[in-house]
């Protein structure tokens, strides 16, 4: 399909309505992008129109309202600590339930994996109260260490099937060398996961950096509010006023539009390959 | 070595490889899996220490007189079957058009691809402003009907309002898997088809369609999951309304819980809400599996 190099009457009409529809799919960002540098009334009586007149002072405005670069460290924070623990504890556990096959590790596997069905809402109300008992309420390093667990099913399960088609005589060689087990990980395994260990960081970054209802229930304090729970208070106070509002979700959506348009070969080659092993 | 220090190093071993995850697992997911099992027989109100054992009152109560969680429920099920239906064919059909040697092909699916990265939380409060603001000024400008609805003022435009939306961000999504899933389909064989006279209807039903099974088998768990689980974008969009009518079951849960201060109540829901979306997704799958042929 994709190696018919002639370019038909009708490929031209596949291509005509698919740019429609994308143009289509463009729309809402036009919408919110034009409006956001608009006066107010403006936006009453034209929302769909040019701007008469350029308003980039709501973004100035909203930048510190929200405490905008607060907001943005906050969620950079979470989302890199977030992953550099999973990726750690997650490729280390299925390394370990790979080569060591013991039924313990089998039904641990299995386990984690079948975790996976339970939905997040299904058991957020007795969490919040293990991470109160725990001390944890209102922290960064509670909210982190529940992306720990949330993500480690997914992420232990990608890195175990990546592992399986890994050849032993690599690490085999190394261990005659007289390198100790965390090592032979380390230095030798670790390395030859770098594909999974991109995927994994891609899938989880763009879940954890979008996630709302958990930082909600465990992040009370203003200071530690990520973008999403952010731009949340901030559309609580500032309802109906459309001027701020957008300039508001503006700076909310372009950090990640940013990242995707930069990474996006990898985000989606990340996506194909989870999906194929999930 | 002797043996038994050997031993004890690989518990060592074991301990450390695999004692972090399963640490953080059992205490975020385990330990709060089996007390929502307890919590859903008491009266817990999150607050007072005091817990009350009240056996299966919180699910007569469910049963017999929540009206609100039956309407969630008819809601979200309605809510999942259109949405996994039509995000599915549209991003279906969106692979199969970007397969083909279009000029604009990677461009394009950049764009369809765009609105999923977008917290759902925030493209709730972008489309509220579109469905409020945009769509009335376009129907102004141009006199269309289907711009002046009332969109998340009545019940059935709001329903219809969450589901574009949905498909909006999630089309392109399972754009990427169906793509990768065609162009790894075994070219020879859809080349012997071709040669025996099928036409593009018959391939597309006898030859793509059963060939890319796995990634119907994907696409479907994953679209049907999202819809159960829709939070954010309910949220943020139509919290609800009007009349309660939008609400999913996991807002419903929400409320339940943290605004109604009823925990037990909200855990019984919680655990209803588990059981359904297990047991959907579990036959789902096993369903599909059975479907997915040998190239």
């Amino acid at each position: 399909m994709e190696h018919s190099p002639r370019y038909t009457a009708r490929l031209f009409v596949m291509e005509a309505l698919t740019v429609l529809l994308a143009l289509l799919f463009l729309v809402p960002f036009y919408f919110v992008l034009v409006n956001s540098v608009k006066s107010f009334g403006d936006i009453m009586s034209n929302a769909a129109g040019w701007p008469s007149q350029y308003r980039f002072d709501n973004f100035s405005k909203v930048w510190d309202i929200m405490h905008y670069p607060r907001a943005l460290v906050n969620s950079l924070l979470i989302t890199v600590l977030s992953n550099v623990g999973l990726v750690v504890i997650s490729s280390m556990a299925a390394y370990q339930m790979v080569r060591r096959p013991t039924r313990t590790n089998k039904v641990l596997f299995f386990l984690f994996v079948a975790a996976m069905v339970i939905p997040f809402q299904s058991i957020m109300i007795p969490l919040v109260r293990v991470v109160s008992e725990a001390g944890l309420m209102d922290s960064q390093h509670g909210l982190i260490f529940c992306y720990f667990g949330f993500g480690v099913s997914l992420n232990l399960f990608l890195y175990h099937g990546f592992i399986m088609s890994i050849p032993r005589e690599i690490e085999e060689s190394a261990v005659v060398d007289g390198c100790a087990p965390y090592g032979v990980f380390w230095r030798i395994v670790f390395p030859l996961l770098r594909p999974m260990t991109i995927t994994v960081i891609l899938l989880n970054s763009l879940w954890i950096w979008n996630d709302f209802l958990l930082p909600s229930l465990v992040l009370h304090s203003p200071e530690i509010r990520t973008i999403p729970l952010q731009v949340y208070a901030f559309f609580g106070q500032y309802t109906k006023q459309w001027d701020m509002a957008l300039a508001g979700l503006v700076l909310g959506v372009t950090p990640m539009v940013v990242f995707f348009l930069l990474m996006q070969k990898h985000i989606i080659e990340g996506i194909s390959a989870g999906a194929v092993k999930g | 070595m002797p043996h038994r220090t050997r031993r004890f190093a690989g518990h060592v071993q074991q301990a450390v490889f695999i004692g972090p995850a399963v640490l953080f697992f059992c205490l975020i997911v385990v330990v709060p899996f089996f007390m929502s099992l307890y919590y859903s027989f008491t009266d817990w109100n999150g607050v007072t220490s005091q817990v009350v054992w009240n056996g299966v009152d919180n699910f007569r109560r469910i049963f017999m007189q929540d009206d609100d969680f039956r309407t969630s429920l008819w809601f979200t099920t309605r809510y999942t079957v259109v949405t996994v239906v039509l995000a599915n064919v549209i991003g279906f059909a969106l692979a199969l058009l970007l397969t083909q040697p279009l000029k604009s092909r990677n461009v394009l699916r950049t764009i369809f691809f765009l609105p999923n990265v977008i917290a759902g939380l925030l493209l709730g409060f972008i489309w509220s402003f579109i469905f409020v603001k945009g769509f009335a000024a376009v129907g102004e400008v141009t006199g269309i009907g289907f711009f002046q609805l009332p969109w998340l003022g009545t019940e059935s435009t709001a329903f219809w309002g969450i589901v574009i939306v949905s498909i909006w961000q999630n089309a392109g999504y399972l754009m990427v898997i169906y793509i990768s899933a065609l162009i790894n389909m075994p070219r020879e064989l859809l080349e012997a088809a071709r040669i025996d006279g099928a036409n593009r209807w018959q391939m597309l039903r006898s030859m793509i369609i059963p060939l890319i099974m796995p990634a119907f088998t994907v696409c479907l768990f994953l679209t049907i999951s999202w819809s159960f689980k829709m939070f954010d974008l309910n949220l943020s969009l139509t919290g609800g309304g009007p009349f309660g009518s939008t609400e999913s079951v996991a807002l419903n849960i929400y409320k339940e819980a943290f605004q109604n201060n009823r925990y037990g109540l909200g855990t019984a829901k919680a655990l209803i809400f588990f059981v359904i979306v297990a047991a959907v997704t579990t036959m789902q799958v096993l369903y599909t599996k059975r479907k997915e042929v040998e190239a």
